[in-house]
């Protein structure tokens, strides 16, 4: 090991050398999820972040894979993240494991500029203890109206219906609102779904259904690609998340309709690692980019409903197109009759299940 | 063999002889310890930067530390427990669960052995943090409050999962490896037909990779013909067509393909400007197991190719037309001349194609859809996704054992040449 | 390979039939290649050839792509951290795997088999795992996230290419020149560097090139150890690819491809200068 180390000093200064210039002084850390998520936050939260403080931000996109690379870093007493954007469910997981910073959110959040408490300003519930939502985000069925030149579909059956409906359908490759979604086809009531799904047989009645249309099922896996598939005409009807449809009906024009019935919604937002290493200007970041405004300023780049009351009556227009933002809000009480809330705590503890049972229906 | 040589000739003293022989041994050793001094800096290179983290993360599929480690006390209470008893445990044990639930909760370390228990039955994780939430206000005696908040804690069962998960080595991530699960008594069995996962994946991942060595072997093996007989500077030039592809980024290639095979890509395109194809009736080549094995032949043709040649460029053209002259048809004479001399570039090419393929993550991750995916691509869902990196690791075992293993018969066939031809 | 005079008709069909199979595995090798270089030209965001392309109406071709992809902060910065890295680990990896092959085509060394096979191990197993371990073992030393994590991975990776190659071009060496000098008063320093260097100088510089392009065509690797601001070219790609599939990829990729003529020019120039120093007459 003693050699190694003098090895490794030696590259070191081998690789310094080498880099010369690439190495930065001192900038934040914030890990987040890619493509105009990740653009509508650098405007909104990042750079009036950087202007105020001179502190430079670095995007990084790994939270795909966020809870992954955290247990890594923390394991290994080497955190290089500063703040992780991170779905509800695996923050909880996040803060259970005692990687994530626990907060003391009067002291560590700003009050609602209409002087709501911090308690009440989020959405019920959402502030676990670690977690701070930034989002309400709905994972939804959208088509491609070229496709469907007659009747259109309007519900979760109509995309299980292949008769009426035919062509192929985008879906993502995880068991996680597919299975709830099986359901509702099937005829659960939308608010009976996980207690259907915690028994066996309503497992095997999730999948029979999904069986119905496995063979026109196109798996995706990021984010940015079923707006593609629908574009390119590869399916009929996809799963995405909402704020990826709303960009490319207003901002590419494409003839996209969305399926508001069956919305399954849940919150992103941001946790601190532990031992992040500029735990202070984190904080300071959280405190900033969680504030009323910024929450309510993202809405003007990307349709997804900011999570505390007190931004709603300042949400505007989309700042690109001019488009009023309140429609295309998944919380927008139009869009919001009919919508399935994600349950993440039941997917903390069947998730392992699920997915092996998940993934072994997939190879069959 | 020097000391020999010298010898024969006869002329030296018994002690010129000696210390002859001294200097000669002294002079090999100095040259046997140059030799290792100048490997010396790349072995210990190796070893630190390659082999040590492959062995790391071997141990991870074996390493069990989560449940002794964070529930301490609970281990040792159940160690005096008898799994078979068909009875709880004592209030002893579950007073020292509540222990464990209390100071992991202060520390936040009871979610990773309620992480690593929810891997072997479901419930477990809500089961543990659940109870920790209220540990705190409970007292003594805790047996009958801890079946009232959750019955689970009179689940003899999960008990017996916390037992068998308390040592600190485990062989469940293999047997999970194989489909298999351990039943709470201690059975090991096959797991229900729905759920079973990785021998297919394996079967398939196998299954796939010869189906891809033998597509470039049909496809190599006249094209290696044709080069090694054609004159020097003709082969040249062609040689650049083979030699183009494998100098070009795997991303390269694989991106080409999405924009050859999808469904609004040049082949259909081409397809329905025929009419050999209906325009709403596009041939799916993408994104399913089609797509894998068409880019993926592509991508390992050259090293197929590559072998070959440099094998049929030494067999000399006259044995085939010695052959002719004889009056073999020119069947005859390729499948009884020809073919068993270029039977080490086939082995060669064959092993080489295999092994690359049966390892494969980026190609069948981009274009393999849902029924093209190999085993390589499990491990990385285990590493990213899941987070079950003892199955990772147990997974990531299995595969290197086959590669090892197939390498290794291949050393040993053609007498440990190690050098698989690069060009 | 002409056709004999003597070939019957069955004889003539089957020498037609083979040299048009190859024809056509020729062009499944080449046409992958070929055809991205018109499609990064569409002015369209599509994947496939517009009838304007067809009709070779100027308005349809378009530098659009390119521009994109030389205005991106992102895809230069990537351009400058797999040029630093690459060229890191590939001068890391010819110095290392020179040194060993020097010692590996040595007689004397003991336990030849046991240590080529530990050395060319990066080689042989499957980049997944080598990946899944790095990450790992490098995120506890503290070099995971970082340039020099990076830069040590791929040379770990690289150098099995410097060390068979360099092998290889010293099984055909003559020991005798390196004693001639010696008699003749060269030091060994001097031997090694007026007679050795020259005539391995070839094998050093094109296993360096294929060390050179594992480093920037790696990914796996990459994806699993390297951060965000040592994003390569090919991580890059990979996240382009499965995320915003835009024609951008096709200008990266044919300019990959035109990378990938020079160094294949180099390394094959290289092969034939190799040859006539060691007295090979191509024939």
């Amino acid at each position: 090991m003693k050699k190694f180390s003098k090895l490794s000093s030696v590259l070191a200064l081998g690789a310094a050398v080498c880099m010369g210039s690439a190495i930065a002084a001192e900038p934040l850390t914030v890990v987040s999820w890619g493509g105009a998520y990740t653009k509508s936050q650098r405007e909104a939260y990042s750079n009036p972040f950087t202007a105020k403080t001179g502190i430079e931000i670095v995007d990084e996109d790994k939270s795909g894979n966020g809870l992954a690379g955290l247990r890594a870093q923390v394991e290994a007493g080497n955190v290089t993240w500063d703040v992780l954007d991170i779905l509800e469910g695996d923050a909880i997981l996040a803060c259970d494991e005692g990687i994530a910073q626990e907060l003391d959110y009067e002291k560590d959040l700003n009050p609602g500029a209409d002087g709501t408490p911090v308690m009440e300003d989020f959405v019920e519930g959402s502030l676990s203890g670690c977690y701070v939502p930034t989002i309400v985000y709905a994972t939804l069925f959208s088509y491609n109206n070229n496709a469907f030149p007659g009747e259109k579909p309007s519900t979760i059956a109509d995309v299980f219906d292949l008769k009426k409906f035919p062509g192929k359908r985008a879906l993502e490759k995880k068991p996680d609102a597919n299975l709830e979604w099986a359901l509702a086809a099937d005829g659960v009531p939308y608010d009976k779904v996980y207690e259907v799904l915690s028994t066996p047989e309503g497992v095997d009645r999730a999948f029979a259904k999904l069986d119905t249309i496995k063979d026109s099922i196109i798996w995706w896996d990021a984010g940015a690609q079923p707006p593609q598939l629908l574009a390119d005409g590869e399916v009929a009807i996809a799963s995405a998340y909402n704020g990826r449809i709303f960009n490319a009906q207003v901002v590419e024009n494409q003839p996209f309709t969305i399926i508001w019935d069956g919305q399954v919604y849940e919150l992103d937002g941001y946790i601190i690692p532990k031992g992040a290493p500029h735990k202070k200007a984190a904080m300071d970041y959280l405190r900033f980019a969680t504030d009323t405004q910024r929450l309510a300023d993202q809405t003007k780049y990307i349709s997804y409903g900011p999570a505390r009351k007190s931004s709603a009556p300042l949400v505007s227009t989309h700042l690109e197109t001019g488009v009023e933002m309140a429609p295309h809000m998944p919380t927008n009480p139009e869009n919001f009759k009919t919508p399935i809330k994600k349950n993440a705590e039941f997917w903390a503890d069947n998730g392992d299940e699920l997915r092996q049972r998940f993934n072994a229906w997939l190879v069959q | 063999m020097m000391a020999t040589t010298v010898e024969a000739e006869g002329q030296l003293t018994p002690e010129e002889q000696k210390s002859l022989t001294a200097d000669m041994h002294r002079s090999l050793r100095r040259k046997k310890i140059r030799a290792m001094l100048l490997v010396a800096p790349l072995l210990i290179f190796i070893m630190v930067t390659f082999v040590s983290p492959i062995a790391t993360m071997l141990f991870r599929s074996v390493d069990n530390p989560q449940v002794s480690e964070y529930m301490p006390n609970t281990t040792a209470a159940l160690a005096h427990w008898d799994a078979d008893s068909n009875e709880l445990p004592g209030e002893e044990t579950y007073a020292a669960l509540v222990e464990d639930l209390e100071v992991g909760r202060k520390n936040h370390t009871i979610g990773k052995a309620a992480t690593r228990l929810n891997y072997e039955k479901s419930q477990m994780r809500s089961l543990l943090t659940g109870t920790a939430r209220k540990a705190g206000r409970l007292k003594p005696p805790y047996k009958e409050q801890l079946i009232k908040i959750n019955d689970g804690w009179g689940d003899i069962d999960n008990w017996r999962v916390i037992k068998r998960e308390s040592k600190p080595y485990t062989l469940s991530y293999y047997i999970a490896a194989f489909d298999m699960e351990t039943t709470p008594t201690g059975e090991i069995k096959m797991l229900p037909e729905q759920q079973r996962v990785y021998l297919q994946m394996l079967w398939r991942t196998v299954w796939m990779s010869v189906l891809i060595t033998t597509l470039t072997l049909i496809l190599g093996y006249p094209v290696s013909y044709l080069l090694a007989s054609l004159p020097m500077s003709i082969a040249n030039t062609l040689m650049i067509l083979v030699l183009l592809p494998f100098w070009t980024s795997l991303l390269v290639r694989t991106s080409s393909w999405i924009a050859l095979l999808q469904g609004q890509g040049v082949i259909n395109d081409i397809l329905v400007w025929f009419g050999l194809v209906s325009d709403d009736n596009r041939l799916s080549m993408i994104y399913n197991a089609t797509g894998t094995v068409i880019t993926m032949t592509h991508i390992l043709l050259p090293f197929m190719i590559l072998p070959l040649y440099s094998v049929m460029k030494t067999i000399p053209p006259s044995y085939m037309r010695a052959a002719r002259s004889l009056g073999a048809t020119p069947f005859t004479a390729f499948f009884k001349v020809y073919l068993p001399q270029s039977v080490p570039g086939i082995s060669a090419g064959a092993i080489l194609v295999f092994i690359l393929a049966i390892g494969y993550y980026i190609t069948p991750a981009l274009v393999g859809g849902q029924t093209g995916q190999f085993i390589g691509n499990m491990i990385a869902y285990h590493m990213q996704s899941s987070l079950n990196w003892g199955l990772a690791a147990a997974l990531g075992v299995v595969l290197l054992a086959l590669v090892l293993g197939i390498y290794g018969l291949y050393s040993r066939l053609l007498g440990g040449n190690n050098q698989m031809s690069l060009r | 390979m002409a056709l004999p005079s003597y070939a019957g008709p069955l004889e003539t069909f089957w020498y037609y039939a083979f040299r048009i199979f190859c024809g056509m595995v020729f062009v499944f090798l080449i046409s992958p290649l070929l055809i991205i270089i018109p499609l990064s030209f569409n002015v369209e965001p599509y994947f496939s050839f517009t009838e304007g392309m067809l009709a070779f109406d100027p308005d349809a071709y378009s530098l659009r792509w390119y521009q994109e992809f030389f205005g991106s902060e992102r895809w230069m910065n990537a351009i400058q951290n797999t040029f630093i890295v690459a060229v890191c680990s590939t001068i890391l990896s010819m110095i290392l795997g020179t040194l060993a092959a020097l010692g590996l085509s040595r007689s004397e060394l003991p336990f030849k088999g046991m240590i080529m096979g530990f050395l060319i191990s990066p080689m042989i197993v499957p980049l997944i795992i080598s990946a899944a371990g790095m990450f790992f073992f490098y995120s506890s030393l503290g070099i995971s996230q970082s340039y020099l994590g990076l830069i040590l991975a791929h040379t770990a990776l690289g150098t099995p290419f410097v060390v068979i190659t360099v092998t290889a071009t010293l099984s055909g060496f003559d020991y005798n020149l390196v004693r001639a000098a010696a008699s003749l008063g060269a030091t060994p320093t001097y031997a090694f560097f007026k007679v050795t260097v020259p005539l391995i100088l070839t094998g050093v510089i094109s296993g360096g090139l294929f060390a050179l392009m594992t480093s920037v065509d790696e990914v796996v690797v990459a994806i699993f150890i390297a951060g965000a601001e040592q994003r390569t070219v090919p991580m890059q790609m990979w996240a382009g690819i499965r995320e915003q599939i835009s024609p951008t990829i096709l200008a990266v990729a044919t300019l990959l491809v035109c990378m990938s003529i020079l160094l294949l020019s180099t390394v094959e120039y290289l092969r034939r200068r190799s040859e006539t120093i060691r007295g090979i007459t191509p024939h």
